[in-house]
């Protein structure tokens, strides 16, 4: 606990030195409406106290920063979060989007900023072999439009039985409550989100983990409306910026332990 | 607007269609069979007997559907080790228990406030000259009190029950695949939102106008007595406009 606190103590203060020290990216927007879920811990979620918090913030807040714009932010439900961007609610996304081929297809998406895999999740006393035989009946809970639902209707569609939740909290609730017997989601998602948890406590990691990019696209992306190259341009820059400097190392050590960043 | 898309989930669409009517009709149904009780008890003069039923219809007016959806849904599932050990777990593990038992609560505490209006409104001289018939108790309610209410109460039911028709639409957020819930499923992957909601309204006007055709048919038939008896006499070529 101490080092953790330690650690937050540590990363704010270098985000306080960082900004007074970062210079604004030329030619790049002054205001930036970003759109986020707001419901997927611990990448970002609202606390108790009404404030949007998590890793997808903290490095919306920085390349902000890097990029010398004012952000304020929206939430939407995640069924509706692109729909919302092309409606202009808000100019880019930062909510744990995977970038796939078919979300290329309405929205451009920058470089990504995090990548991380998918993997089950059971109760720890089941045995359970992660394969079209080992699933054969099962039911299985998954966030609805989500890569992981692709990936599950794709691989196991036709042997497990799929129930889709709005939140992937909905899909954990339903996993401890007994009415799903796997969940399948994003790994550190998962594992920060309800494996470290209380709630968590008897359940554990299944099979291996899936990456395919087939499903899972090419890491974790910002999206922005298509055709606007500037702004995607300018979150490229600050990506490779904030990493260079080591913000990035910074925020992702206090959410996670671990940079996050991935091959 | 993509047609293609439209086509191609059109058979999944109405495979949520027929889910959207069984769950429909299985709450009216039962709704209307604890309804009935429940309307005749509120109205009972004894407050042990009535307060308890006012409770039940003042909660499940008074608190959103979608909020006693969760609570029956979720709520159970906190509870699922307890209601194991009572063996009512493997009702309430089923989404679709879930989804009809709320609907069910809900459309009847509803339908017992519409019928017990109706009870009240039955005029006082029907039901007095019914006594001095002698009819008292089961008889009164069978007999005359009943039939009248359910006319009375016919029009304000029809309203209640396209009401539930369109509420069934939130069981899809606990996972069933009712229109909404395959309507939201395809336009989730494919982003053709516009598409998929515009097809799942038009099934529900469909759902809707077809209901609302059955229940005037209903409607028409229990108020035979009402409408100006046929002279078998006068066929429709004598009749006054066309003098």
């Amino acid at each position: 606990m101490r080092t953790k606190l330690t650690a937050v103590a540590a990363a704010c203060a270098m985000a306080f030195t960082a900004g007074t020290a970062s210079a604004a990216i030329e030619g790049c927007p002054d205001q930036i409406t970003v759109g986020t879920e707001g419901a997927y811990p611990p990448f970002n979620y609202i606390d108790e106290n009404g404030n949007l918090q998590g890793f997808d913030i903290d490095i919306a807040n920085a390349l902000c920063e890097e990029i010398g714009a004012d952000c304020s932010f929206k939430t939407q439900d995640w069924a509706g979060i692109i729909p919302g961007l092309l409606a202009k609610k808000y100019d880019a996304i930062i909510a744990s989007m995977s970038i796939t081929e078919e979300r290329a297809q309405k929205v451009d998406f920058t470089n990504k900023y995090y990548q991380s895999p998918a993997r089950f999740v059971g109760p720890d006393s089941m045995d359970v072999e992660i394969s079209k035989q080992g699933l054969e009946g099962m039911t299985v809970g998954v966030q609805r439009a989500t890569v992981s639902e692709n990936f599950l209707r794709g691989e196991f569609g036709d042997v497990v039985e799929i129930s889709t939740y709005d939140t992937q909290e909905e899909a954990t609730l339903d996993l401890t409550s007994g009415r799903v017997d796997l969940v399948v989601a994003d790994a550190i998602k998962l594992s920060e989100g309800f494996l470290d948890s209380e709630a968590g406590e008897a359940y554990e990691f299944k099979g291996p983990a899936f990456a395919q990019e087939k499903y899972f696209g090419k890491g974790i992306g910002i999206a922005v409306r298509p055709g606007a190259d500037n702004l995607k341009q300018c979150f490229n820059t600050a990506i490779d910026n904030i990493r260079a400097d080591g913000t990035y190392d910074k925020i992702s050590q206090k959410h996670f332990g671990m940079n996050i960043y991935g091959g | 607007m993509d047609w293609q898309i439209i086509v191609d989930s059109l058979p999944e669409l109405i495979g949520g269609m027929w889910l959207t009517i069984q769950i429909t009709a299985l709450s009216v149904a039962i709704g209307l069979v604890i309804a009935v009780p429940l309307a005749i008890l509120r109205l009972h003069p004894n407050p042990a007997i009535w307060m308890p039923v006012y409770g039940f219809i003042f909660f499940f007016r008074g608190t959103p559907l979608l909020v006693q959806l969760f609570l029956i849904y979720y709520g159970s599932g906190q509870f699922s080790d307890a209601l194991q050990q009572v063996g009512l777990w493997i009702l309430f593990r089923e989404a679709y228990f879930c989804g009809v038992l709320t609907l069910t609560l809900n459309t009847a505490a509803y339908t017992a406030e519409i019928l017990r209006g109706a009870i009240q409104g039955v005029p006082k001289g029907e039901v007095e000259a019914a006594r001095a018939c002698g009819m008292g108790g089961r008889l009164l309610y069978r007999r005359i009190i009943m039939p009248k209410a359910f006319r009375l109460a016919w029009p304000a039911y029809t309203n209640e029950v396209i009401f539930l028709l369109q509420a069934t639409s939130l069981v899809s957020v606990i996972t069933l695949m009712d229109i909404t819930g395959v309507a939201s499923k395809i336009a989730a992957s494919t982003f053709a939102f516009y598409e998929l909601y515009l097809t799942a309204a038009v099934m529900y006007l469909i759902l809707v106008y077809g209901l609302l055709a059955v229940f005037k048919r209903i409607e028409y038939r229990l108020s035979g007595h009402l409408r100006a008896a046929k002279d078998t006499t006068t066929d429709s070529q004598q009749g006054p406009a066309l003098r």
